[in-house]
């Protein structure tokens, strides 16, 4: 793992895209007080130090009518290996296509596994053939997401409406 | 209907409603409306806080508490001062909470001014200071700061203005509405005034957490102040707890006495359940409170370089969510800038001379609202400004 070392604004602008990846680098850079250049720079170096490793819209699409899908999470434990502990197995589960995130933990079981996919027979599939299959997996525990309220900070249909008075002195 | 005006004493009756209270009334029934106009935070007052109150009301807290407030809070509040800006009061005979800072300048104002005494007041201001002078017998006496000065007064404008009758120096600083701080060597300047002239200072001190580039200095850390001052503040900016009316006053035993006489009298005590959420915000909300004036600050830089593009000169402000640009570009007055403005665009900007007569020629911008409408209001006013050039 190589560290970056970031200035504090330098952290400040990967603070701000965050929270909003569409503010352009002129809003950047009247925010930071910053040149457009120099955020020009700043966003460049974000990106190839892979600091922002991407940007994302956060979708919900249970929004959406006729929308089909369900998400897992997989408790799994695993029996790490000489020299290369729990990266081995992790390559080989993250490697699957309906994996979107795997997270090495602590406590009772070693990795946390999500999985998406268009039913829960596509999921259970997954798992028992897939997963439990790799050399190294001792056991698993599936949990299907009934409903998402909160997700990276967001509060999904959040009352946002603005209670304020107008004007107030 | 004369004879019902005539039940009104006359000092109420020459009382100028406040200017806003007019530009309110006419935001009435509008959509689509982006307001700047406000002068609260726009975040919800933080989750912890809240939470506090509802427990309180839970376990069945729901009676007075003692005149001066809960001694949990008052104490909360002493440990707050002294570590954040080096003052030390004692929680039991110095510090009074009150409904809202509004309440607290009010009760300091009728405890110390007799009939006839002048108390200095530095314009533009927020709208309540004057009147409130006037109320409690005083006579209010308006020094202007001016935008030649970064709205900052100035010692010899002070020095000019002090009577036999002056009794006190009402300060803002960070303040609303131009956001302008007095750095601490400018302080001085004003101390020295105070002191020579054995006067106090009625320090409001409701933006000192919301400071974006320098440190904070309280009237009352000032060498040889505290026996002078009167640190005024609250709950509702940094905590965004406006509507919980929550503030308090800190300020010698013998003056703070007199204080509680007329707080006893008039309010009884603070509301018990805001009370108890201010504990939870002082002991655990400092986190919240660094988020917010970091976004604040970034809304700050957004708004005064934008605004500065477009030929609405304006001040960087040091503090407080407020900006206050020049319209002179435009030819207009504040009240006929801001009166095209909301019927154009729909953006709501406060006239300058709602907060005195050296504010005419400026309008106060909040960014207390979120980057998505600052940007959308920003794009109105620049439609603004080309349609009238």
């Amino acid at each position: 793992m190589i560290y970056v070392k970031l200035t504090a604004t330098e952290i400040e602008i990967a603070e701000i895209l965050e929270k909003d990846a569409r503010l352009t680098n002129e809003d950047l850079a009247k925010m930071t007080d910053l040149s457009i250049d120099q955020i020009t720079q700043i966003v460049k170096k974000l990106e190839e130090t892979k600091v922002i490793v991407r940007y994302v819209s956060l979708v919900d699409w249970t929004k959406i009518d006729g929308h089909q899908g369900v998400t897992a999470m997989i408790d799994v434990k695993v029996t790490p290996k000489r020299d290369v502990g729990f990266n081995d197995v992790a390559e080989r589960i993250y490697r699957h296509r309906e994996v979107k995130s795997v997270y090495l933990m602590s406590g009772t079981y070693d990795l946390s596994v999500q999985v998406e996919g268009h039913s829960v027979n596509e999921v259970a599939h997954f798992v028992s053939q897939k997963l439990s299959t790799i050399e190294g997996v001792i056991s698993t525990t599936t949990h299907f997401v009934l409903k998402k309220f909160k997700h990276d900070g967001t509060i999904y249909d959040s009352d946002d409406h603005d209670k304020r008075i107008v004007v107030s002195p | 209907m004369e004879l019902k005006t005539s039940y009104l004493a006359k000092h109420v009756r020459q009382l100028q409603p406040s200017g806003i209270r007019k530009f309110f009334d006419a935001t009435a029934g509008m959509t689509d409306v982006i307001s700047l106009g406000v002068g609260e935070p726009d975040f919800v007052t933080p989750w912890n806080v809240r939470e506090a109150a509802i427990l309180s009301l839970k376990d069945g807290f729901t009676s007075y508490t003692a005149n001066a407030g809960l001694i949990e809070l008052r104490e909360e509040i002493a440990n707050y001062i002294d570590e954040n800006y080096c003052v030390s009061y004692d929680p039991e005979s110095e510090i009074t909470v009150t409904v809202g800072a509004s309440e607290a300048i009010d009760i300091a104002l009728r405890a110390i001014l007799d009939p006839g005494d002048e108390v200095l007041v530095v314009e533009p201001c927020f709208v309540s200071y004057a009147p409130l002078v006037t109320l409690a017998g005083g006579v209010p006496v308006i020094v202007e700061s001016s935008r030649d000065h970064d709205f900052k007064v100035r010692p010899e404008q002070l020095e000019d203005a002090v009577t036999d009758r002056t009794k006190a120096i009402m300060i803002c600083s960070p303040n609303n509405p131009t956001g302008s701080m007095l750095s601490r060597d400018e302080m001085e300047q004003v101390c020295k005034v105070a002191k020579k002239h054995d006067l106090l200072i009625l320090s409001d001190e409701i933006y000192a957490e919301l400071v974006y580039d320098e440190l904070y200095t309280s009237f009352a850390a000032i060498e040889g102040m505290q026996e002078r001052t009167i640190l005024v503040s609250g709950f509702s900016k940094d905590l965004a707890m406006t509507g919980w009316r929550l503030g308090f006053v800190c300020a010698p035993k013998e003056i703070t006495e007199g204080m509680l006489k007329i707080h006893q009298y008039a309010i009884m005590c603070a509301s018990t359940m805001a009370q108890h959420a201010a504990i939870e915000g002082l002991k655990n909300g400092r986190r919240d409170v660094t988020e917010m004036r970091k976004s604040y600050r970034q809304r700050r830089n957004y708004i005064v370089q934008s605004l500065n593009e477009m030929g609405l000169t304006c001040y960087k402000p040091e503090g407080a969510f407020y900006t206050f640009p020049s319209i002179e570009s435009t030819g207009m007055d504040s009240e006929t800038f801001a009166t095209r403005l909301l019927h154009t665009e729909r953006v709501v900007v406060v006239p300058g001379n709602a907060f005195g007569k050296s504010g005419e020629g400026h309008v106060r911008c909040s960014y207390a609202t979120s980057m998505a409408q600052l940007q959308e209001a920003m794009k109105r006013i620049r439609h603004f400004m080309e349609e009238i050039n």
